[in-house]
């Protein structure tokens, strides 16, 4: 059993915790460093900057990427930009107004020393950034420019064109190879982690399964650093990566890690809409775009007219009118929410009526067609590809998607979860965004984690083990792990069953939309409940995987993968179950005012939800963190 | 509008290979019904999922964040780097590109330093050993100055950018009748010796990294289809710049070796 959860935040003035915190940290002296071994798994933002980050420091570390190569982890693709404090707009910004958005975007979720830390840093961010080589966009003097973002009333997000997650991808890429070339980091690529070894309590390691081989082998290490992103495609239909996957953080948690509010995650406002019953992912249109973008409806349900020919006074400029002073740059859970409305009242647009505009005509009209080309253009060419229409001249259709998850393995101030040993950054752990994440917070987070909190809290982890040795492979828990590992593996392939691994994907994702997407009630999840599990149990009794376990094995892959979403599923299913309020990206129906906004309950939900996993048979044990909130009082968020 | 355009039916000749010693061989394919709307991969994956049903093994390819910008996907399509369509990563490029009952030959990219691990799937790792090899800029973490200390003219920064929206793709090799990675070296290299902040390394990493290139691929002589294939429409200009960075490197890096 797991005692009282201690997040070891610290106390003092919020803007003394960190220094303070690092000051009473134990550390290892450089001479030592080289005497650790440690894991890592995942080579986005979050792995790579950790990686490169501890190998500087001198700390002998491994990581793993199911990728080729460590360059296409899925940070990569994030459009918009990254935030930071550092006023260089001069309009007003400072370290505890973005700490102050990034609670209150959050829906009073989050832990407050966290949040500040995060603002705290995000200056430095910056500066390493640039200094690796990012190319940010600038002013014609040279300095960095800034754009402003959903949910803040400042200037104080940095982007590289539409494309800035894969600038800030490559920066911390580069920083990785550059230790890979001194020796400092052993790279393992193709190679994914299937599960973790736990011994006395303490992550000793890793399992993995070479996907070229097959070969399924330990690894161990004084700590387990998992960097494995989000589990958006639990919804199948997400924007994230086709091989995002939660199978990293739930193998954990199925040793022991605790998932903390698995419920929280988050619809993004600005994508294009299906188009077919076959598609296979849906592409995100960055948020930036409701800077210029005004977003739209036509005023008469099922009006057929194309949009150039419905009048001014017959359109519904929807966020315009409810939202005063934000507008069109409401925070992306409220932006979602009102796109739903005013598609299942029947004025959604486009040929399936699943969309709502986003018209940039004004802005053409006001900054020209080059400006707004300058901006935007490579979004405009990728609407185009994909869409076959021009959003220069017909508005762009756009429709709610889920994009990212708040929840994930829970961990404390220090990043560690309630395993010693096993520390979980960027999208895999629960941290710091709440209910809800502000735009351009995402690729702050992951750096942060990885450059700056990481490389300072694990030594006091570390500290108790100089002089020890990793447990070797050869014990017998790492040959458990690897039997089961390889059990699993060999059923899956024998089951020859009469369907496909995607057709119980895409299955398990219609029900997790259906009730556990931009708005939940109890009935649905109810429902959910007892749907999940029957569909899991055909899944495993009748999915089809062809091919061999010792060769390169994409469907092998993906059916590992799906039955660990099927389990995280439910999961979900459990925690928005228990959750009796709205909040932020989790928005139950029987919690909202008249107006149809959340109601909160701070009364009762002001916490984390932690999941400890007892057994396949058995209900998860629910834990709870309770938050406090010392500088900031919650509040409704209002954004009119 | 494309929407509601008629369904296709189309021949596929496509790669098959069970690994790198194996013979490949083509193998044909009829599909019916495909949208003009969906993406290549999604006809790919239509594919597949019949095949998986016929009990066959599915055609083993690459892709991951299907929006351009991974670099994980890339097939020769018609004989073509990523396809018909100019600035258009395979993921992107959809069927309405296609006409009815059209014949599709699909290849993996074709390149001794790309060995092929199975059907259209190939190892490029090669592109990660020019990157160890110098395409850094040494700043450990924590030793960064204020982001604006240096202000960098918005030309050279748009410059360095063009350079460095290269995606990994490998198409510039596939394209190249020599197999030559100038195209993805030269844009590494230029994002960062464009910028101020990579003067300190540039001589030492330039040489190092053309040097690690003519380990693995064949040479430029100026073709151009690497920039034509290209999903980023990368210009062959940044090739100019290395040709002329290199020189100097050889030149510079030799004095600042006492003239070794």
């Amino acid at each position: 059993m797991i005692g009282e959860l201690r997040s070891r935040s610290p106390d003092g003035p919020i803007e003394e915790r960190w220094s303070e915190h690092k000051f009473n940290l134990r550390l290892v002296n450089p001479g030592n460093r080289r005497r650790f071994s440690l894991i890592v798994v995942g080579t986005g933002l979050a792995g790579a900057t950790a990686a490169a980050s501890l190998g500087e420091m001198g700390y002998k570390v491994s990581v793993f990427t199911y990728h080729d190569s460590p360059r296409r982890a899925h940070s990569i693709a994030a459009q918009g930009g990254i935030n930071a404090s550092k006023n260089y707009k001069n309009d007003g910004d400072s370290t505890f107004r973005l700490f102050y958005d990034t609670i209150k975007g959050g829906d009073y979720r989050s832990r407050e020393s966290n949040v500040y830390r995060l603002a705290e840093v995000s200056s430095n961010i910056i500066d390493q950034c640039v200094a690796a080589g990012v190319p940010f966009a600038r002013e014609y003097g040279g300095m960095l420019d800034n754009r402003s973002f959903g949910g803040a009333q400042v200037s104080r997000t940095f982007y590289a064109r539409g494309q800035t997650g894969q600038q800030l991808l490559l920066g911390a890429y580069s920083a990785l190879m550059r230790q890979v070339a001194s020796g400092s980091v052993e790279l393992h690529t193709r190679t994914e982690m299937l599960d973790l070894v736990v011994i006395d309590g303490k992550a000793a390691g890793i399992v993995t399964r070479n996907l070229l081989t097959g070969e399924i082998r330990a690894y161990s290490a004084h700590a387990v650093i998992l960097a494995t992103g989000g589990y958006s495609n639990v919804y199948f239909l997400s924007t994230n990566a086709r091989m995002c996957n939660v199978t990293a953080t739930w193998r954990a948690h199925r040793r022991g890690a605790l998932f903390a509010n698995p419920c929280f995650t988050q619809i993004h406002p600005t994508c294009i809409p299906p188009s077919e019953d076959f598609q296979s992912k849906l592409t995100l249109m960055s948020e930036s775009l409701r800077n210029d973008g005004r977003i739209w409806v036509p005023r008469s349900h099922d009006d057929e007219r194309p949009p150039g020919e419905i009048p001014e006074i017959e359109r519904d400029y929807y966020l315009e009118t409810k939202y005063r002073s934000f507008g069109n740059l409401v925070p992306r859970d409220v932006a979602s929410r009102n796109a739903k409305s005013v598609v299942d009242e029947g004025r959604g647009v486009g040929p399936r009526r699943n969309g709502v505009y986003l018209d940039f005509s004004d802005a053409i009209a006001r900054d020209s067609t080059e400006a707004v080309s300058a901006k935007y253009g490579n979004l405009f060419d990728m609407y185009e590809r994909i869409t076959g229409e021009d959003p220069y001249k017909v508005p762009m259709r756009i429709y709610p998607a889920v994009h990212y998850t708040m929840g994930g393995l829970w961990v404390d101030y220090n990043l560690m979860s309630n395993l010693p040993g096993l520390f979980v950054l960027g999208e895999a752990n629960f941290s710091d965004h709440g209910a809800n994440r502000l735009g351009a917070s995402a690729l702050m987070q992951g750096l942060a984690d990885g450059y700056f909190v990481i490389p300072a809290t694990i030594s006091d982890y570390l500290a108790d083990l100089l002089g020890t040795q990793p447990t070797p492979p050869t014990h017998a828990a790492f040959g458990e792990s690897v039997a089961e590992t390889e059990d699993r593996t060999a059923r899956l392939l024998a089951n020859k069953g009469s369907l496909t691994v995607d057709h119980f994907h895409r299955e398990l994702g219609k029900i997790v939309w259906d009730c556990c997407g931009m708005a939940r009630n109890a009935a649905g999840l109810k429902k959910a409940l007892s749907d999940i599990p029957a569909l899991n149990e055909e899944f495993h009794s009748n999915v089809l995987v062809p091919g061999s376990a010792v060769t390169l094995n994409q469907a092998l892959e993906r059916a590992g993968r799906v039955a660990d979403l099927f389990e995280l599923a439910e999961l979900m299913m459990r925690d928005a179950l228990v959750r009796e309020e709205s909040c932020g990206g989790h928005f139950r129906e029987e919690h909202q005012d008249a107006e149809g906004e959340a109601l909160r309950d701070d009364e009762n939900f002001s916490h984390i939800a932690a999941w400890e996993w007892a057994g396949n048979r058995n209900a998860p044990v629910f834990h709870r963190e309770q938050l406090e909130f010392e500088t900031v009082a919650p509040t409704k968020r209002s954004y009119k | 509008m494309s929407a509601g355009a008629e369904p296709l039916s189309l021949r596929l000749k496509v790669w098959r290979q069970d690994d790198e010693g194996s013979d490949g061989r083509f193998e044909k394919y009829d599909l019916a019904g495909i949208s003009a709307d969906a993406s290549f991969l999604e006809m790919l994956d239509l594919l597949n999922e019949r095949l998986t049903l016929e009990g066959k093994e599915p055609v083993a390819f690459e892709s991951d964040c299907r929006e351009g910008i991974c670099g994980t996907c890339g097939l020769m399509i018609n004989g073509r780097a990523h396809g018909p369509q100019q600035g258009t990563a395979t993921c992107q490029l959809h069927m309405r590109q296609f006409s009815d009952s059209a014949e599709i030959t699909v290849e993996p990219w074709r390149a001794a330093a790309f060995p092929v691990i199975r059907d259209l799937v190939v190892d490029r790792s090669a592109f990660d050993e020019i990157i160890t090899a110098g395409g850094y800029i040494s700043i450990n973490t924590g030793a960064a100055p204020d982001a604006n200390l240096t202000p960098i003219p918005k030309e050279a920064a748009e410059a360095s950018f063009d350079a460095a929206a290269c995606i990994g793709c490998g198409a510039c090799v596939a394209a190249c009748p020599n197999s030559a990675a100038q195209l993805f070296t030269s844009a590494k290299l230029q994002h960062l010796n464009l910028l101020p902040q990579g003067q300190a390394e540039r001589w030492a990493r330039t040489e190092a990294m053309v040097e690690k290139m003519e380990e693995y691929f064949g040479s430029c002589t100026n073709h151009g289809e690497c920039s034509v294939a290209c999903p980023k429409d990368i210009s062959i200009d940044f090739i100019a710049w290395t040709n002329r960075d290199y020189i100097k490197a050889k030149f510079n890096n030799r004095k600042l070796l006492g003239g070794r």
